[in-house]
């Protein structure tokens, strides 16, 4: 692909393949537009892609190199007259910030580990083998520092996969804490989980479907759910007084649930029943915080904990309006697919952009990735765009033009809200049970004062996300401060690590890598001084769902085509009339004549 | 629009789905005509091309033609013996798009019994192993379709090594689907019965379906048949019912058999509260919440033996109703067994829990004479004595209705502790719901069991709450009510021992456990809501007088031979002819009767024709 050229001319360019711009490339081109997607990346959706572990590593050491600067190049030459060129920016480095990386496990092969007792070869090893991962210069000489502070900011990004002295203290004592634990039981080894790791799929965003939410929806009006397979998260838990718990959501739970008494049931199922429709009582409190209301209900400790930080998923500032609203939004998704609210894709959150990519396809668009748009050539007189010009130079004339947020990032001069990320490789589910193929999704409510609002989803091998004996743990919060000193206290009282040798009881981190993203929930779709048929597509937003992003594509759509519906079924792939293919005559009919056959043909499509 | 996908259009897509519809039916045809016979096949393709799907969409008559014609067909093939595989792939293929077609089934089922015949046991087991994956495919077009589930039966029992394991995880598999498909449903208990599931393990099943849902019956259902398997009753353990006054040989394991022991219970009443904590609207925990409650089986005894020297009559009560004319009683008078009729005391209710009979003539009538009676119920080995002594007209022998158990068999909880536990959490419950109508009306029951003399005053005004909480069945309620409040009566007429009844202003609807009053000479009903006196009323025997003014009276059916009946004040009541008046003729020592206020009053000749039907009233106010 790379050497050809490309059309000369589309109705829709979309650059960035997240999942609002996938969206709205196929809702494009499902009504007969012809798009052009492109992404940069070698990999399809952008910050919304998932990753084996070797290629989460390469993103990495990606991130973790000094970004090359680009020089611009001058395309005037291919300007008519009474047009401007406007450049898009540099492409980000700056959506991803402040990454570290820990490993844990033993970076040596199993018969090894279980040989030696010397850490000093141990450590050799891992620093080897840190090389490999990270062929930066400087690699070693990190490696043995103290834990540096990270201050944001693409260039100081760093890599710290073993820190030298944790690496001196905790490594012998983890592993003779381990072989008394369980003597039997192999702990999974680094080297495994390199060679196992295409069998990871690991997100970059961490976000549930809500079974009722717009995306379900969505995938479902276009059919494009064929093209993918989901799992109902099987559990809902909460990390309280120290103790992961689960959360009674629905009827199921509430009966089978031991640490509810039977008033206590019944007074929570009767609240979730109240609160479906709008009282005068909740009109009473209009304004005043959800958390207010709640108290006033007498329902005790318990309840009020997991009706807050659980159910609504809010803090406890939310007005009623929203927290009912979110509560609402819970129940109404319970019971359509299981006995939680949430679906998860099999192999990842990286599949659904893909999915709405193979629509697109599916349906005439054209996908380019390693490809990238330099500029915009705008008509100076209507300030439209009437063309892109890529990055080899070719002009491509389009009506619309849509683009991630990050292409045009540093215009935006406000400060940019964070997330928090953490990704973590455990050998254990949070809160063992008699399956261990749960799905969890876990509120964490702020574990000090001053800390954020923590989401974290457990995933088991079987959504095909990681190897069997490993568990994958995704935590979410918005930044207060960088990942890691947002999601460390949360890791280390949640799970077994060299941080928090007491908690032995607990599963142990295997490997893990904190990172901050770009919250771009605050991004406008129009505006940032460019033409007014471009579209910006924010980044991700913190909340669970993926409603901010189906929303934001049917906005776009909306724009581009008002007068069309965005994303009707697709037809069944028998039932589609392609060029110079004779409509299939019925068999019965053979003898009848041709005439009457051209006719009818003629008639479906002025139908059209 | 251009660059816009090309869709089919609807007329399009029909006439596709019409030629996949064709080529279909032409399969099916073809399949069936290898059934047929060459002369049949022209007539029916003739007739099954015009119409598109065969078995949905043709008439009734077309149905039914090519029914009759198949069945023939396959008929003659049956009979010529044509048992080969190829019959059975052609069947295979026209079951798999209509399972339901169940002369294919039988005929399939000779086929292989005639290839268990021929062939070895390996080749045996993998044609039904075969014919298994091909029922669930059919299981899958059509869950509950009768035709395969009965064949897969049938082939799990054939089956030279049946892999019940496999069974079962089909039936879970099915149920997880649908967890009301009761043809999984009866082909699990087989397969259980079959391969001999550990009850303990059936019983975790329904732990798992109950889990997942617990508005499912069928799981609390069999819940309650697999726990007095598992944990039945221990035999020395208190007996809810009273000990009756004499070691009866009839104690026998059945009336135990179905209850479970205390500690299980325990258990099973935490686990029904869960359920109608978390929703108290939901049925089926209730019912089975009732169930653990459990029901006293009274023994069966003769409760009561009563002598009139007068009548020369014996009524003997039981415990349960009994056929007055099949019942095997042996009378004792006096060492000499008297050969009697027993009869019900209506002709028109067989079934009885009072019998008499009349003693020959002159055989007790001398008052100087002291007779002693015994009542054999010989195939309950049990029986009563009864002494008449010398210058009296009367006597009996029964237990007391104050024994606790008469009226509490409706709940058998062993212990009143549990029971007053169990009132706890439920009132617990009404705190947090007072309209739920399951509760308030389990909680009049606990009640009932408990104290039914102490608790009166709030039963009954649970049960005004019920009424109005539940109009649909307040009628219900009232019968309901009207019981208790006659048990209650019984109790404390039986106390004061008195034989005196009086119920007045408590909006009776019903009348019931009459057989209690056979003692009673004096009856008091007046201002009730009562419709009729029905048939069972004729078991008071020793009634004198019959009070039952203002109340809705329309029939007087239950005064019927009453022997000793004097009075029957029955002031504004609804009687309306005079043919409803007639079974007061059969009471002959009638003298009074009070009619006022009733519309037969108005009807002309009244008095004339009255004083023709009943002779011996003396006292008649119209």
């Amino acid at each position: 692909m790379a050497a050809e050229e490309l059309p000369s001319e589309f109705d829709v360019v979309i650059l960035g393949t997240g999942l609002p711009e996938s969206v709205v490339a196929a809702a494009c081109s499902r009504v007969g537009q012809r798009v052009l997607h492109l992404d940069r990346r070698s990999y399809y959706a952008a910050n919304w892609a998932s990753f084996t572990f070797n290629g989460l590593l390469s993103w990495i050491q990606q991130y973790q190199e000094e970004p090359q600067p680009k020089e611009v190049q001058d395309w005037s030459s291919l300007l008519d007259e009474g047009e401007e060129l406007v450049y898009l920016s540099n492409p980000d480095s700056a959506s991803i910030s402040n990454l570290q990386v820990f490993c844990f496990t033993s970076e040596e092969d199993e018969e090894e580990a279980q040989s030696s007792d010397l850490p000093n070869p141990t450590e050799e090893k891992a620093v080897n083998e840190d090389t490999d991962v990270k062929p930066s210069a400087d690699s070693n000489e990190e490696a043995t520092t103290e834990k540096q502070e990270t201050v944001g900011g693409a260039e100081e990004e760093q890599v710290t996969p073993t820190e030298g002295e944790e690496q001196d203290t905790d490594k012998p004592h983890l592993s003779t804490a381990q072989s008394q634990l369980e003597p039997t039981r192999k702990r999974i080894t680094y080297a495994h989980l390199v060679k196992e790791g295409r069998r990871f799929n690991i997100d970059l965003v961490s976000k549930l479907m809500y079974s009722r939410g717009s995306l379900v929806d969505l995938l479902i009006k276009s059919n494009v759910s064929r093209y993918a397979e989901f799992k109902n998260v099987t559990r809902i838990l909460t990390y309280r007084n120290g103790n992961v718990e689960q959360v009674p959501c629905s009827r199921a739970d509430v009966f089978a649930s031991r640490q509810l008494s039977v008033v206590e049931k019944r007074k929570l199922m009767r609240f979730l029943t109240s609160c479906m429709e709008e009282t005068e009582e909740h009109q009473a409190y209009s304004g005043r915080p959800y958390l207010e209301f709640l108290c006033d209900q007498k329902l005790g400790d318990n309840l009020q904990h997991f009706l807050l930080h659980s159910i609504a998923m809010v803090t406890e500032d939310t007005p009623i309006e929203e927290g009912l609203a979110a509560t609402r939004h819970f129940l109404r998704s319970l019971g359509r697919y299981g006995n939680t609210p949430f679906l998860f894709p099999l192999y990842g959150l990286g599949e659904i952009p893909q999915c709405f990519c193979r629509m697109c396809a599916v349906f005439g668009g054209i996908y380019c990735l390693r490809h990238s748009v330099d500029c915009l050539v705008v008509d100076k007189d209507t300030n439209r765009c009437k063309a892109v010009i890529d990055n080899r130079g070719q002009r491509i004339s389009c009506s619309h033009f849509v683009v991630e947020d990050s292409y045009v990032g540093k215009k935006a001069a406000a400060p940019r809200r964070l997330l928090s990320r953490a990704v973590l490789i455990t050998d254990g589910s949070v809160l063992p049970s008699d399956s261990d193929q749960q799905v969890s999704m876990v509120t964490i409510p702020p574990v000090a004062a001053r800390y954020p609002v923590v989401k974290m989803v457990e995933l088991c091998p079987s959504t095909m996300t990681c190897i069997p004996g490993t568990y994958l743990v995704h935590l979410t919060c918005q930044s207060a401060g960088s990942a890691y000193e947002d999601l460390a206290p949360v890791v280390t009282r949640c799970f077994h690590t060299p941080d928090s040798p007491d908690q032995e009881n607990r599963p142990s981190v295997l490997w893990c890598v904190y990172f901050n993203m770009v919250d771009g929930s605050g991004v406008e779709l129009e505006g940032h001084g460019l033409p007014s048929n471009v579209y910006v597509c924010s980044g991700l937003d913190s909340t669970l769902g993926h409603e901010y992003a189906i929303r934001q594509a049917e906005l776009i759509f909306q724009k581009i085509l008002p007068e069309e519906d965005f994303c009707p079924p697709a037809p069944n792939p028998e039932d589609i009339i392609y060029d110079g293919e004779n409509p299939s005559t019925p068999a019965g009919e053979e003898d009848e004549d041709g005439a009457g056959e051209e006719g009818k043909r003629e008639q479906s499509q002025t139908q059209e | 629009m251009h660059g816009r996908i090309k869709i089919k259009s609807t007329a399009q897509q029909e006439e596709e789905k019409r030629k996949e519809r064709e080529k279909k039916l032409k399969i099916y045809v073809s399949a069936r005509d290898t059934c047929f016979s060459k002369v049949t096949r022209v007539l029916l393709i003739q007739v099954v091309s015009n119409h598109q799907v065969l078995f949905s969409f043709l008439c009734g008559l077309c149905v039914s033609y090519l029914h009759s014609m198949f069945l023939l067909d396959t008929h003659c093939q049956r009979k010529e013996g044509i048992l080969d595989e190829e019959a059975l792939q052609v069947t295979q293929q026209l079951l798999s798009s209509n399972p339901d077609f169940a002369t294919l089934w039988n005929y399939r089922r000779e086929i292989l019994m005639h290839l268990e015949t021929v062939k070895e046991k390996d080749e045996v087991q993998k044609i039904y192993e075969a014919e298994l994956a091909f029922l669930e495919s059919c299981l899958k077009l059509n869950p509950k379709s009768y035709g395969s589930w009965h064949h897969r039966c049938w082939v799990s029992a054939r089956l030279p090594r049946p892999d019940w394991s496999r069974e079962l995880s089909l039936c879970d598999r099915c149920l997880s689907l649908d967890d009301r498909n009761f043809h999984c449903w009866d082909y699990r208990r087989m397969v259980v019965k079959v391969s001999g599931v550990p009850v303990a393990q059936e019983l975790g099943f329904t732990d798992r379906l109950i889990g997942s849902n617990f508005s499912n019956y069928s799981s609390w259902h069999y819940r309650s048949t697999l726990l007095p398997l598992l944990h039945p009753e221990s035999p020395e353990s208190p007996s809810p019912s009273h000990e009756p006054p004499q070691p009866s040989p009839s104690h026998s394991p059945q009336t135990q058999s179905h209850r479970v022991c205390e500690e299980q219970l325990l258990k099973e009443y935490e686990l029904v509260q869960n359920a109608f904590f978390t929703d108290p609207n939901d049925q089926s925990a209730w019912f089975y919440y009732r169930w653990l409650l459990g029901r006293a089986e009274r023994e069966e005894m003769i409760s009561c033996v009563y002598v009139s020297r007068d009548e020369e009559r014996v009524a003997v009560a039981f415990s349960r109703p009994v056929n007055a004319q099949s019942v095997s009683l042996l009378l004792v008078l006096d060492g000499q067994p008297q050969k009697v009729e027993w009869k019900s005391v209506h002709p028109r209710f067989k079934h009885s829990p009072v019998c008499i009979c009349d003693l020959p003539p002159g055989t007790i009538s001398d008052i100087t004479n002291e007779h002693n009676l015994t009542v054999h119920w010989t195939e309950k080995y049990t029986h009563r004595d009864c002494a008449l002594y010398t210058g009296r007209t009367e006597s009996w022998c029964r237990d007391s209705a104050t024994d606790q158990e008469l009226f509490r068999s409706e709940l058998s909880v062993e212990k009143t502790s549990v029971l007053q536990s169990e009132l706890q959490s439920c009132n617990q419950l009404l705190e947090l719901e007072p309209l739920n109508k399951w509760c308030l009306l389990t909680i009049v029951l606990l009640m009932r069991a408990l104290d039914p003399l102490g608790y009166e005053k709030e039963t009954l005004a649970h049960f005004q709450t019920l009424k109005e909480v539940d109009p649909m069945r307040s009628a219900y309620y009232s019968d309901l009510c009207s019981k208790f409040i006659i048990e209650n009566t019984v109790l404390k007429m039986e106390y004061a021992e008195v034989r005196v009844f009086s119920i007045t202003d408590k909006n009776l609807t019903t009348l019931c456990h009459l057989d209690q009053l056979l003692l009673v000479t004096h009856i008091n009903l007046s201002s009730n809501q009562l419709q009729q006196l029905p048939p069972q009323f004729a078991m008071l025997q020793c009634l004198e007088v019959l009070e039952v003014d203002n109340n809705r009276i329309e029939n007087l059916e239950g005064v019927y031979h009453l022997p000793k009946l004097e009075e029957v004040l029955l002031k504004n009541n609804k009687i309306s002819a005079l043919a409803d008046l007639q079974p007061l003729a059969s009471c002959p020592k009638l003298r009074r009767l009070d009619l006022r206020g009733n519309p037969v009053t108005q009807a002309a000749n009244i008095e004339s024709e009255l004083t023709a039907l009943l002779p011996s009233v003396t006292d008649l106010l119209l």
